[in-house]
Parts: structure tokens; C-alpha cells; sequence
């Protein structure tokens, strides 16, 4: 029996004689190689994923200002930015807005930081015997700013639903616009190029593990917000509806426009399409079995985005919604994604050439996530709780 | 015979003419209407598909003009920034004409304006602002 150890792989990677694949050539190889085999002939996979995810953003610090100010609202270009941090530190949040133009949000602010654009910046202090401005005015950009890095508390959700609308109107939703009566389905993640569905116990991925993050080198910070190990699994273990989620950290200045994209959804609001790619060690034929899996054997969960409480309406394959057609309640509904895949295969081919190019290592995780990991909703303790 | 979709606008003195039934009668083309937006005393709004022989369009398309009718291919109405697409798909999800497509292998958005019945539901759907539509 092969395993091998991240020092092993590293090794090779250093040299130059790694063995690289994607996630989609090592699920092909899974057709006609066994686990036994794939682990013998494979060191490392890449995985990708290109989506909208909403909890994210940016973490700036603008430098101080003669006479400094501590900085108690802040706006960037009318968007406001977090003041509860010290005097000059601030959070842009990707879904951060002005009410009055929705459609421009901290995503946008994030995306033209990137592209080393002006931006404006408004501050308003009370003023303090050290910090006495009261209000500051100017522009800023990726040149001026001290530190700015991306700071994502959840990303890269292990498996995510299907959305579909069964009422009569059509419905304006974070997965896209849904038309009436089932006459669309859409969804979101890459299946078998996704990362946490690569590795749905997370054997490899924790606390330190080196990632692609938009283009730069980023790295998992903690588990992601709503991390979740209690969700039903399929046959092969693989979760049927949204689990697993990663917090990831990564230096904006760094990152790459292609790989970071703000958007607006239709009547819902901004929110930043992040590209994450995470390679994944083949230590040993668990791992190498893991590795294989294929759009066919990754399932999830149809819900009715239309109906309070988003009811299941059923269970399909991978494979079926890329056919374009699922069956849902015995009818025929067109699917499309709402994350790129076309996006994804960039990046996780992006990822294999650094790594045959020995430009990045392999990460053993400094600590794994909880095993177990439930979800609390909200309760409304107050009874006169309405405004 | 060929088939092919115009925007064809009205000026507001146009709509007691038959122009239709001239397409049809002198022309021998096989009319579909696939949108209209008609306001009355302003202006007036078709998407038309013609299916004849190239020659009888043109000439179709010649009377449709000598008739202050404005004429324009379907596809000069569409502007698409092609560039900056992601291929994520939003837009997919909502064109129900089959026009906008993604499928394997390189999952990379394929528009093909000749189905586009300018519902206009990409406009909004586009997470990017990619599309712009006159129909107008």
C-alpha cells in the first residue's frame, strides 16, 4: 500500500518530477485506474472553484493623515466601510452599499483597488486630544494604501443547492433570476473540480494550508462561517446540500482582476465572485478515491426558492444539471450555472503549472477543522421583537 | 431562402399602413412576429423575423424604408461586451430563446443573436452589466 507524506511530495515538487493533475483528469483516470494506481502514479491534484460568495471583503489600513483623525465613518467612494477598528483600519465588505445606488458596493471598491485605481475617500472623526481632525477628504489607491488583503470569513461551500422557483411570478434571488413555474434551474458550484468536494472529511485542507486566492498565493485561516459536518452524505460520502465552508486570507495587491470580479445580482446587491483553487496531496488510496470522484457520484438538494422555508423538490447528480435539463417534479427544467466553470478549469490548470513549475508547495495544515460542527439559527427571544 | 431577424421602428404617422401585409403580398415573405410595442401618436416597435429569398428581403426592406420605417439587423441592436465575460452563466439561466448557451467542453459562453427574442431579461440578469439591448 502507497502513502505517502507532504515532505515526500514537496520534495518532488522541488525537483521538478511531481505528478500534477486537475480534479477533472484524475476523475477521468478514475474511469479505467483503481485508487491503488491513481495514488502510485498521481502526487497532486488541483481543484478550483469560481463563484459569487458574498462574505467576503477587504481589510485597508489608509496610513495617518497630518493632524491625524480617527477615522469614525468612513466612506470609499460612497460606500461605507467599517469605522470600529483603530483610527485608520478599516473592513470593506463585499456587500457593503450606498441604498442610494445598490448596484455599486464594497465588491466594486475591492475589484478597483485591485485595478490600481483612484478612489475617494471621506472620514468623519470627532476629534480627540490626539487625534484632533474632525473630517478628511481624498483620494487613495493600491500605491497609497499601507496594507489592504482580502479577509473572506466564508468561501468555497462544499456543495451548494439547486434553485428553482414553483410560483406563479418571477423571483429575484442570489442564485440568479428564477422563472415561474420551473422553467429554470440553476446552480452553483464546479462539482468534481470543487475543492471541499475533493476532500469532503477535509483530511487535508485546515488552519495554514496554502491556496490559490483571485490569482495570488493565499492561505485557509479557520473553518468559514455556517461550518457544517452534519449535512447527509450520499453513498460515497460526499454531502448532498451546502456543508463545509473556508475562511481564506490572501494580499489584495497582489491578486489579479481576472480572478477577482465584483457584481451585481438583480434586485438582491453586490457581492464578489472570488477564484479559489486548492491542490490537493494523493497521500493514499483514500485520498486517491476521494480525488476520482465524478460529476455522476457528486449529488445535491433542489429547492424551492419560491416557497417560504425553500422545500426540497429532489436530488440530482452533477452530471444531470451540466446535461442542462434536470426532472423536477416530473417535468423537464432547463439548467445553467451562476459560478463560471469556464473560470474554474483556469485556474485549477493555472494552479498544476506553478506547481510543476515548483513555484508552490504543498501546506500540512497546523491544525484540522472540528469533526463535528452543527448549525444554530436564530431564535427571537423578545416577543414584541417588531420595529 | 434565408431567415433573418429585424428591429424595425416606427415613426409616429406610420400606423394605419398595412406594411405587413405588403411584406407578404408583394414580397412573398413569411413573416413572424416576435415582439412589438406599439404607443400610439409616439412610436411604434417590431422584432420581425423574415424567411424569403435574399433578394425579395432586400427589396422588403427597401419599400419598409421608403415607407420612413427604420430598418436594422437584430444583431446591430445588441451589444455584448465579450471581453470582460466570466461565463458564469446568469444570463444563461434566463434565456428561455436558447441564445445564450454554455455547455462542455470549454464551458464558455456562446451567443447566438439570431435566437435572441429580445426579451431583455439578460439586461438585468448579467451580474456584470455586460448587455445592452435597443429595441427602441
Amino acid at each position: 500500500m502507497t502513502v505517502k507524506s507532504y515532505e515526500e511530495i514537496n520534495e518532488k515538487i522541488r525537483a521538478g518530477k511531481a505528478v500534477v493533475l486537475t480534479a477533472g483528469e484524475v476523475a477521468e483516470m478514475g474511469r479505467t485506474a483503481s485508487p491503488e494506481e491513481i495514488v502510485k502514479k498521481v502526487d497532486v491534484v488541483t481543484t478550483a472553484t469560481f463563484g459569487a460568495m458574498c462574505s467576503s471583503g477587504a481589510i485597508i489600513n489608509f496610513g495617518h493623515a497630518d493632524p491625524p483623525i480617527r477615522m469614525e465613518k468612513i466612506r470609499i467612494n460612497g460606500v461605507p466601510a467599517y469605522e470600529g477598528l483603530a483610527a485608520v483600519d478599516t473592513y470593506v465588505g463585499a456587500t457593503a452599499c450606498n441604498p442610494d445606488k445598490p448596484e455599486y458596493g464594497g465588491a466594486h471598491v475591492i475589484q478597483e483597488l485591485l485595478e490600481g485605481k483612484t478612489l475617494e475617500l471621506e472620514a468623519w472623526g470627532k476629534g480627540t486630544d490626539c487625534y484632533p481632525r474632525k473630517f478628511i477628504k481624498t483620494t487613495i489607491s493600491k500605491e497609497t494604501v499601507n496594507e489592504a488583503y482580502l479577509f473572506n470569513p466564508r468561501n468555497a461551500y462544499q456543495n451548494y443547492n439547486v434553485a428553482v422557483n414553483s410560483t406563479k411570478r418571477l423571483i429575484h434571488t442570489y442564485m440568479g433570476t428564477l422563472l415561474p413555474n420551473l422553467r429554470n434551474a440553476t446552480y452553483s458550484t464546479s462539482g468534481e473540480l470543487s475543492p471541499l468536494l475533493n476532500d469532503p472529511d477535509m483530511r487535508t485542507i485546515g488552519i495554514g494550508t496554502r491556496i490559490f486566492l483571485c490569482g495570488a498565493q493565499g492561505f485557509v485561516v479557520w473553518p468559514g462561517t455556517q461550518y457544517n459536518t452534519a449535512k447527509p452524505v450520499n453513498s460515497l460520502g460526499v454531502p448532498v446540500s451546502n456543508a463545509r465552508t473556508l475562511a481564506v486570507i490572501g494580499n489584495l495587491k497582489e491578486m489579479s482582476p481576472e480572478f477577482l470580479r465584483a457584481a451585481y445580482i438583480d434586485k438582491y446587491g453586490t457581492t464578489l465572485f472570488v477564484g479559489i483553487g486548492i491542490p490537493i496531496p494523493v497521500l493514499d488510496e483514500d485520498m486517491a478515491r476521494r480525488l476520482s470522484i465524478r460529476d455522476d457520484q457528486i449529488e445535491t438538494s433542489v429547492l424551492d426558492y419560491g416557497s417560504p422555508g425553500t422545500p426540497k423538490l429532489g436530488q440530482v447528480t452533477y452530471a444531470m444539471l451540466r446535461s442542462g435539463f434536470i426532472t423536477v417534479d416530473g417535468k423537464k427544467v432547463r439548467t445553467a450555472p451562476v459560478a463560471s466553470l469556464a473560470k474554474a478549469r483556469e485556474i485549477a490548470a493555472l494552479l498544476k503549472n506553478w506547481l510543476l513549475a515548483g513555484q508552490f508547495e504543498l501546506t500540512r495544515p497546523v491544525e484540522m477543522f472540528p469533526v463535528h460542527a452543527t448549525l444554530q439559527s436564530l431564535k427571537e427571544t423578545e416577543k414584541e421583537g417588531k420595529p | 431562402m434565408i431567415i433573418k431577424r429585424f428591429i424595425l421602428n416606427f415613426p409616429p404617422d406610420s400606423g394605419d399602413k398595412p406594411l405587413s401585409y405588403h411584406l407578404v403580398k408583394d414580397y412573398d415573405i413569411r413573416i413572424n412576429i416576435l415582439k412589438a410595442e406599439v404607443f400610439p401618436g409616439k412610436r411604434g416597435s417590431l422584432l420581425l423575423e423574415l424567411q424569403g429569398t435574399a433578394s425579395n428581403i432586400e427589396k422588403g426592406i427597401a419599400y419598409l424604408t421608403s415607407q420612413n420605417v427604420e430598418v436594422e439587423p437584430l444583431e446591430k441592436r445588441i451589444r455584448f461586451q465579450e471581453e470582460k465575460c466570466i461565463d458564469c452563466g446568469n444570463c444563461v439561466a434566463v434565456c428561455f430563446a436558447g441564445a445564450l448557451t454554455l455547455s462542455a467542453p470549454d464551458w464558455k459562453l456562446q451567443f447566438d443573436k439570431s435566437q435572441c427574442v429580445v426579451c431583455e431579461l439578460c439586461v438585468p440578469a448579467c451580474p456584470l452589466h455586460l448587455f445592452d439591448i435597443n429595441f427602441q
